[in-house]
């Protein structure tokens, strides 16, 4: 069978890829686009980790060694949007673009064409964002939250930063809307709502929220342009605006815009740690209401992230009550994935390794979150290392480290060879001791009073951020063991055969897994169907084989 | 057929997309309704003097009401009250005089009026200020701008302190820079 | 090549590391890697929340990756375990909704509390204005007529530039020292009113537990009460552009009688050098720091603003008129301290942020123009009122004369005439 699809994956007449540099460029195949966001997004990694190790090096040693302090914010600025838009962001895209269609039981998403636009919006984005490095001025350097007055001082930059920022937010809502189409129009016959799989669940709650706030953030940077260049005063105190009121409308946004980050990882873990712990997920229903909770609470909570710009008490009081409430349905969460390793069958490929990993470590990111939502206390976090700890935890081996895992665990699926399994476990550990190397002393550093944002800092935190600074270089190395483990699987290096089974994984359930390994490029030929229980009904699948 | 529904689906979430943006902008007006509601951002409406005639003073209550002075932007300015603080009677009208002088280039200057603490802004009536309008500069001179006002009797009875401030703003060079 | 330069980065972070346990503590109240007590009751109501929550966070972590490890230890395939079959639990899952929202109440109420008392500024014994600037700060005692700017400390100025080759661990209180503290009498509350002159900062103090942003065109309330004597230290906690990181907060609490004794002195010389444009208030001349000076006995190893203090003295007893060869020379010093981070040493400057003076306009016109924007700063550039006559002449005159400009002298009392 797996034969058969190979060589119709060469059938140039019947749905195959064109040729060379054009297929990439005009497909419309959400296999082809899912591939592109990915390797978008690890090139974006690539170019933010870059710009982290400037950072790290400069931090190395207090005093200023390597760059000068311009130049430095300008570092921050560009490696938050480059990770957050370029990176996390793509990357589940990416996820979405191979996984959605194949976990609900269609051959493709809703408006392929569309597809290929919201892709090629971001290498464009990009480039403008990228291009203010050489700029006289240089690149944006107000920080990635575009707080005006400062974000106004910009010199020429100005204009690419906010039109690069338009792109991202057209590619991203073209994605969501996309995968929201798809997700309620294409389902496999038999598959309500309560039957998809978490990682559809997420990834729908996700897209709702890109296309809820993508919006807001484009309305908020478009009245900084206009405050800029054609005399407005939305932000500015003397024409009668206010400069606070574009953090709340900015948070508005980056608060839901921080579960984007992270919902569809959640959907991730929720796959991986039932395949290899052998037992159905525990809790699916509250899993998937404490998603919703979660997305309906985000846009409660904003200003949370401004306690310190002088609001009325009892807003303060309000924000602070909203913030820990979102701790209930997280925790339901994460009590749900220790339940469902309780009494397990558990083994630890890479994947589950990963997944774990994630358990741990964005729980305590979530435990420093906890700890920020008091608003009395946040008064002296506020704005330092404890705050970029706490991101950090959530984002890096939160969102990374379950698209690293959804990588390996999917991989085999893509690509029809398996990733060697030693380099995995030695890419896995490198990261996660690494990864708590880089910012768990951070948390100190920020409590003992080192602010965010600097280049330079007080002797005292030294220890501290030699630490972190070892800690990034090792782990920012050590992604190159993936990145080749990967493009080995790719390109089949090192006489890796297509030898896999459709399932791969014992535990693996889902429809992905009832076709062949790699996935044909026309997935399904005849739509599967589920039944009752929740499983793809068998006879369909085998009637789809022997069709060819 | 099945295709038409998926695109009718795309486009009522492409609405959903314009209106969110809409609503970006919507909350500008949100926000000043809710700030001018609650008092928040301090900016206070100009009150007709007439209105404030039948307002009763409460002399059983003093009041200080202090005066902070800001030029933002180092514009090179030299900007005070005359007093730095007085003690009013809730329900009193009283003028301060602001003094300000230009040393630099004639100018635009527009003062960007703020209350602390945030809740007294409801009670604060202003019957004239030089912050409702744009006030030009000349050159080289000095000026002496009023303001007018009276704190309303209904200023809740824990607030002994009430700080106006003013921060004045070269208009032009917000034009032209930002 | 690589395994020695690797040996020098080894050893300078072992250097450091040592250097780190001589340097003397940043926060008076903290133990180095937590927050700090706090030198207010306030302080230590935050101090006991954040440690509340740290061990309710603590023990609910223990729960979870303990039932975790246990069962990734005994739970594994490999060790012949066979997986159950439950996935739904209604009663358990009841209980972990509820157990965290108890837990969360019964700390939010404290919070919620303590929140409520940092809010009220009332009846404040003194109350000081803080105005942030692109890079430091400007206090101002209300109704005291008191007023002046605080900045970095010089000798950290220059250690913090770009490979300066000054040992920064040889600095003292690297980056958490500034020329002229705030001084805040103890034992009683200080209101503080936080605005900004450009951009948005954030006046924030550990110890003091006040942590506020500076915003254009408003006024923030914040307010302390040192119970303790002691010197305190802060920075700039939000991001406010290149020397972000270069503006550090000192605050020294004195008693009561020692504290009004600094204030009337403040006061004198403040009316000594009263503005001609009759403004009441000026930026008060720093006279402990020509004090400094004498005590020293060497004007060359003294600190810098204490040079500045002495050249202040001289000014005020005999203000001849020095020759452009002295003005040049002390010129270009007082240009790489204050004016060369910006606008170059060439003069070229950073455009379009940062204009270039070789040519300009405003170095080649009208000279009172120029000394103008210099008392007073103009955009992006901070003013520099706090630089004495001769500094101010002299650094006029420099750029004047150098990278090709060619416009004449300024004199100190011609500045001393546009104060």
């Amino acid at each position: 069978m797996a034969h058969a699809h190979a060589d119709h994956h060469d059938d140039h007449d019947h749905h195959g890829p064109d040729k060379g540099i054009m297929r990439w460029i005009k497909t419309t195949n959400h296999k082809d686009l899912g591939t592109l966001y990915l390797f978008f997004a690890f090139t974006m990694f690539f170019i933010g980790g870059m710009m982290s190790l400037v950072i790290r090096a400069e931090l190395f040693q207090p005093g200023l060694q390597f760059v000068h302090p311009e130049f430095f914010n300008q570092m921050t600025t560009m490696h938050a949007l480059v990770m957050i838009f370029g990176g996390v962001m793509p990357g589940f895209v990416g996820l979405a673009n191979w996984m959605v269609p194949m976990q609900v039981g269609c051959s493709d998403l809703a408006l392929p064409r569309i597809n290929n636009w919201g892709f090629w919006l971001l290498p464009a984005a990009f480039t403008l964002l990228l291009s203010t490095l050489f700029l006289p001025g240089g690149a944006p350097a107000g920080g990635w939250t575009m707080y005006p007055p400062l974000v106004l001082q910009t010199g020429d930059a100005f204009p690419f930063l906010i039109f690069a920022v338009h792109l991202m937010g057209i590619s991203s809502i073209t994605g969501a809307i996309n995968i929201v189409v798809t997700i309620l129009n294409m389902r496999a016959p038999g598959m309500t709502l309560l039957k998809m799989p978490l990682f559809v669940w997420t990834w729908l709650i996700t897209a709702y929220l890109l296309i809820a706030v993508m919006p807001v953030l484009a309305g908020a940077v478009t009245m900084l342009l206009t405050d800029k260049y054609f005399a407005t005063s939305f932000f500015t105190a003397s024409g009668g605006g206010d400069p606070v009121m574009f953090q709340h409308i900015f948070w508005f946004f980056g608060h839901p815009e921080v579960y984007i980050m992270i919902l569809p990882a959640f959907g991730i873990v929720s796959t991986i740690i039932p395949t290899f712990a052998r037992k159905r997920l525990f809790g699916y229903d509250s899993m998937v209401y404490a998603t919703a909770s979660i997305a309906f609470l985000s846009f409660i909570v904003w200003a949370h992230h401004m306690f310190t710009v002088g609001m009325p008490l009892a807003a303060e009081l309000f924000f602070m009550f909203a913030t820990m409430l979102i701790a209930v349905p997280t925790g339901v969460k994460v009590f749900n994935w220790v339940a469902t390793m309780w009494r397990g069958s558990m083994t630890f490929e890479t994947p589950m390794l990963f997944a774990i990993a994630f358990v741990f470590l964005f729980t305590i990111g979530g435990f420093s979150g906890l700890m920020l939502a008091l608003t009395p206390v946040d008064f002296l976090y506020h704005d330092t290392y404890f705050v970029v700890a706490h991101f950090h935890y959530v984002l890096v081996p939160g969102a990374v480290f379950s698209i690293i895992a959804a990588v390996y665990y999917w991989i085999p699926k893509w690509t029809g060879r398996m990733y060697n399994e030693s380099l995995g476990k030695l890419h896995f550990w490198l990261s996660a001791i690494f990864i708590n190397v880089t910012f768990f002393p951070q948390h100190f550093a920020g409590l003992a009073g080192m602010q965010r944002r600097v280049p330079d800092y007080a002797v005292q935190f030294l220890d501290f951020n030699v630490w972190s600074s070892v800690g990034a270089f090792v782990f920012f190395f050590a992604q190159f063991i993936f990145i080749y483990n990967m493009l080995a699987c790719c390109y089949g290096w090192g006489g890796r055969k297509r030898d896999l089974t459709d399932r791969v994984w014992e535990g693996a359930t889902g429809l992905e897994w009832t076709v062949p390994s790699p996935a044909p490029y026309h997935t399904f030929e005849d739509q599967p169907q589920i039944g009752d229980d929740g499983e793809p009904v068998k006879v369909k699948a085998t009637k789809t084989a022997k069709a060819h | 057929m099945k295709n038409a529904g998926r695109y009718r689906h795309a486009m009522r979430l492409g609405v959903v997309v314009v209106a969110m943006f809409g609503f970006g902008y919507a909350l500008v007006p949100l926000y000043n309704a809710l700030c001018d509601a609650l008092g928040i951002n301090g900016r206070t409406a100009l009150v007709a003097a007439e209105a404030l005639e039948a307002v009763k003073p409460d002399l059983s209550r003093t009041v200080k009401v202090e005066f902070v002075t800001t030029v933002n932007g180092s514009a090179p300015w030299d900007f005070s009250s005359e007093q730095p603080s007085i003690e009013v009677h809730p329900g009193e009208l009283h003028t301060v005089i602001f003094n300000v002088t230009n040393h630099g280039d004639a100018a635009v200057g527009q003062a960007v009026p703020n209350i602390a603490p945030w809740n007294a802004a409801r009670h604060l009536r202003k019957t004239e200020c030089f912050c409702f309008n744009n006030q030009p500069l000349p050159s080289g001179e000095a000026q002496q701008m009023p303001m007018r006002f009276m704190i309303d009797p209904a200023l809740p009875a824990d607030i002994n302190t009430v700080t106006l401030s003013y921060t004045f703003f070269d208009v032009p060079q917000v034009a032209a820079v930002h | 090549m690589l395994k020695r330069l690797q040996a020098a980065v080894m050893g300078s972070a072992v250097l450091g590391l040592l250097n780190t346990t001589a340097a003397s503590a940043y926060l008076d109240t903290s133990n180095g890697w937590n927050l700090p007590t706090g030198a207010t009751d306030i302080g230590a109501e935050v101090f006991s929340l954040h440690m509340w929550m740290f061990w309710i966070c603590t023990v609910i972590g223990i729960g979870v990756f303990g039932t975790m490890m246990y069962s990734i230890i005994r739970h594994r395939k490999s060790l012949g375990a066979k997986s159950a079959s439950f996935h739904h639990s209604t009663a358990v899952e009841i209980v972990w909704t509820a157990l965290p929202f108890a837990i969360l109440i019964a700390i939010a109420i404290p919070a919620a509390g303590t929140l409520i008392k940092m809010e009220d500024t009332r009846d404040a014994d003194i109350t000081i204005k803080v105005t942030g600037y692109q890079w430091m700060w400007e206090y101002e005692y209300l109704g005291e007529d008191v007023r002046f700017f605080s900045r970095l400390k010089q000798d950290a100025n220059e250690a913090r530039q770009l490979k300066s080759g000054i040992d920064v661990h040889q600095v003292e209180n690297y980056l958490v020292d500034v020329d002229r503290p705030l001084m805040i009498p103890v034992g009683k509350k200080v209101r503080f009113l936080i605005t900004s002159n450009d951009v948005i900062h954030a006046w924030w103090v550990s110890d003091l537990t006040v942590k506020k942003d500076a915003i254009p065109g408003y006024i923030n309330e914040a307010w302390t009460n040192a119970k303790v004597p002691g010197t305190y230290r802060g920075v700039c906690a939000e991001l406010c552009g290149r020397d972000h990181g270069f503006m550090p907060i000192v605050v020294e609490a004195v008693p009561q009688d020692e504290f009004d004794a600094w204030l009337a002195e403040q006061k004198g010389s403040s009316s000594d050098t009263a503005d001609v444009a009759g403004t009441p208030k000026t930026v008060t001349v720093d006279e402990s720091a020509a004090t400094e000076v004498a005590a020293a006995g060497s004007p060359a190893v003294a600190a810098d603003d204490a040079a500045e203090g002495a050249e202040e003295a001289a000014d005020a007893e005999a203000p001849a008129e020095t020759d452009l060869d002295a003005l040049m020379a002390s010129g270009e010093t007082v240009y790489t301290r204050n004016c060369a981070a910006c606008h170059q040493a060439a003069g070229t400057g950073l455009p379009p942020n940062f204009p270039s003076l070789v040519g300009s306009a405003v170095v080649t016109g009208d000279a009172d123009a120029q000394v103008m924007q210099i008392l007073k700063g103009k955009g992006m550039m901070p003013p520099f009122a706090n630089l004495s006559d001769a500094d101010i002449a002299a650094v006029v005159t420099y750029t004047r004369n150098s990278w090709g400009n060619d416009s004449g002298v300024v004199q100190p009392a011609d500045v001393a005439a546009l104060r």
